[in-house]
């Protein structure tokens, strides 16, 4: 572990010295991925200029649920997010020289060409978070602090779970960067919006098999002081630890076995 | 000589599913390794030849910890590669020549300063090892040089760098001359003699060009169909596979088969003859005594195709 955070940190700050080289494309590459991500909130406000609520919500109670999926999601994709093109490094042969070196695989898929502009979409979640946070809303306790940056955390966990398996299934399936992609950016662009909207089917889905319910549903259901729509028992607001760790395990296996299972290319 | 590397009854199977109509696919299993043994003892120097397909690289892969393998035994510097990759790492070193270990967008200097903090190769060490691998492989010029600029002679170069920073005590190279013009080979042999004999660095080199193993190595695998077919010395090898070198020479004129000692004339086409004389054998005798003749107007030497050499092994 130490091993893998060391080297992740070697080869990362690498890449954030050569990008930060080449200054004014770093600057322009960070501020349109900001622009971009806004955009994405841009829809919701423009949706809401029509209705007053949507499943039960009103905008700044969404716009919690959203930046806290959004923040899992950019930090869980600017630490992990490379593993998703693991299918071509496996096809480009630089999978065998990550192998060859004294650093977990893992660790070196994650932070070659590590992209720190990613930083944007931290950047604009932390944005709409800060008006969420005074707008709707919200009977704060010390209780409702906790689970909400738990839930962060948690969240970004859950998140590079799901890239991690993503790249793993490439190693049986070839290049299948868009399954996995249904997975992470699909994820967050369902978790946006408060699961009412979707048949129970989809949220048992979200919760019991790919758990990205955990990242804002049901703390996000805890934060804002609401009952489960769909009468699931309330501890699971409290569960968002438990999904992430469980999910971890789940995905480390599936990585292991994929490394156990890889055939490398030909020559 | 203590063995560095064991291998006892390696084998490797791949799964392949050949398609036969639209949703129907055949399974069937393909043995790349099938069940090799061979130990290779610290500091040697060893060739590992064969043709396309025959297994090499599924071995060498496995003796580096990329592949699991299927069945059999293996240790390399006292570790089970698979299971044990990272820690192995930092004992080998690996070059393969159809792809860089390099950072391709990183100048030269700037990859292998990475590669020292991932190694943790200490700070003096790390200066030493640059300085003297840069006189060696000539890399001075081109340390400020991103990669992807790099001509293909260069980078195999800083490949080789690349992978020896770290002081490995095994070196593997797969190809490494291919692609490579005569000059660079004929260095890059000079610079791996040195660092076996100097260095005490045990290699272990795939290649498809004999001259690589005649002027490298005292000892040459050779594997076909997966399986071991000859383990010895060079000479030997040519002693039992009985490849022939070819010198071909132009003359001015047709005239009768050349009478030169220790050779054969196996073909006349023309003004043009092919003289066979045994692989082992030197060709300066033979050219001395063209070099002679007023009508020579040119010659060349054709060494044996690595194809050739195992045909004769199977026919002897």
């Amino acid at each position: 572990m130490v091993d893998a955070v060391r080297g992740f940190a070697i080869i990362a700050g690498a890449w954030v010295r050569s990008a930060l080289s080449y200054r004014t494309s770093f600057v322009i590459g960070t501020l349109v991925q900001l622009v971009i991500t806004f955009l994405d909130f841009a829809a919701i406000i423009i949706m809401f200029g029509h209705i007053e609520a949507f499943g039960g919500f009103s905008i700044s109670q969404i716009a919690l649920l959203y930046a806290m999926s959004g923040f899992a999601l950019g930090a869980a994709d600017m630490l992990v997010g490379n593993a998703e093109a693991l299918g071509r490094r496996i096809r480009d042969g630089s999978f065998d020289q990550m192998l060859i070196r004294p650093v977990p695989a893992l660790a070196q898929v994650a932070a070659d060409r590590f992209a720190l502009r990613r930083i944007g979409r931290i950047a604009q979640s932390g944005v709409v978070l800060t008006w969420a946070i005074s707008a709707a809303p919200i009977d704060w306790s010390v209780a409702r602090v906790v689970v909400l940056a738990g839930a962060m955390a948690c969240g970004a966990v859950i998140f590079c779970a799901v890239f991690v398996m993503g790249g793993a299934f490439q190693v049986f399936a070839g290049d299948a960067a868009e399954v996995a992609n249904a997975f992470t950016y699909g994820g967050n662009t369902l978790t946006q919006y408060p699961l009412t909207i979707y048949p129970s089917e989809l949220v048992k889905g979200v919760t019991f098999i790919v758990p990205i319910a955990f990242v804002n549903w049901y703390p996000g259901l805890f934060v804002l002081g609401m009952d489960d729509p769909f009468g699931l028992p309330g501890w699971l607001q409290f569960a968002s630890p438990v999904a992430a760790v469980a999910f971890v395990v789940v995905a480390a296996a599936f990585w292991r076995t994929a490394i156990r299972h890889y055939r490398s290319t030909g020559s | 000589m203590s063995a560095i590397i064991e291998v006892d009854d390696l084998r490797r199977t791949f799964v392949v599913r050949r398609r036969r109509s639209r949703l129907r696919r055949d399974r069937h299993e393909v043995h790349a390794v099938d069940g090799v043994s061979f130990e290779i003892g610290g500091g040697e120097a060893v060739g590992y030849i064969g043709p396309n397909g025959a297994g090499k690289s599924t071995t060498v892969k496995m003796l580096t910890g990329i592949l699991v393998p299927t069945g059999g035994r293996l240790r390399v510097a006292g570790l089970d590669p698979s299971a044990r990759r990272t820690e192995l790492a930092r004992h080998i070193g690996v070059v393969f020549g159809q792809r860089t270990g390099l950072w391709w967008d990183l100048p030269l200097r700037d990859s292998y300063e990475l590669l020292g903090r991932i190694y943790r190769v200490p700070r003096r060490t790390y200066d030493v090892n640059l300085e003297r691998l840069v006189d060696l492989l000539d890399l001075g010029p081109l340390l400020e040089q991103p990669v992807r600029q790099l001509s293909l002679g260069q980078r195999m170069r800083g490949d080789i760098a690349a992978a020896l920073l770290h002081d490995p005590r095994i070196l593997y190279l797969d190809e490494p001359t291919i692609g490579l013009d005569v000059v660079s080979k004929a260095k890059l042999r000079q610079f791996l003699r040195e660092l076996n004999a100097e260095r005490n660095t045990t290699i272990l080199l795939t290649t498809h060009d004999l001259v690589d193993i005649e002027q490298v190595c005292r000892r040459v695998m050779v594997i076909d169909h997966g399986r071991l077919v000859f383990d010895g010395g060079f000479e030997q090898l040519h002693r039992e596979g009985g490849a022939r070198r070819t010198v071909v020479v132009d003359l001015a004129a047709p005239c009768d088969p050349l009478d030169v000692p220790g050779v054969t004339v196996s073909r006349i086409d023309g003004a043009r003859q092919w003289l066979s004389l045994p692989a082992g054998a030197s060709a300066a005798p033979v050219v001395a005594a063209l070099g002679r003749r007023d009508d020579l107007v040119d010659l060349s030497i054709q060494e044996p195709a690595i194809e050739d050499v195992i045909t004769s092994l199977y026919s002897r």
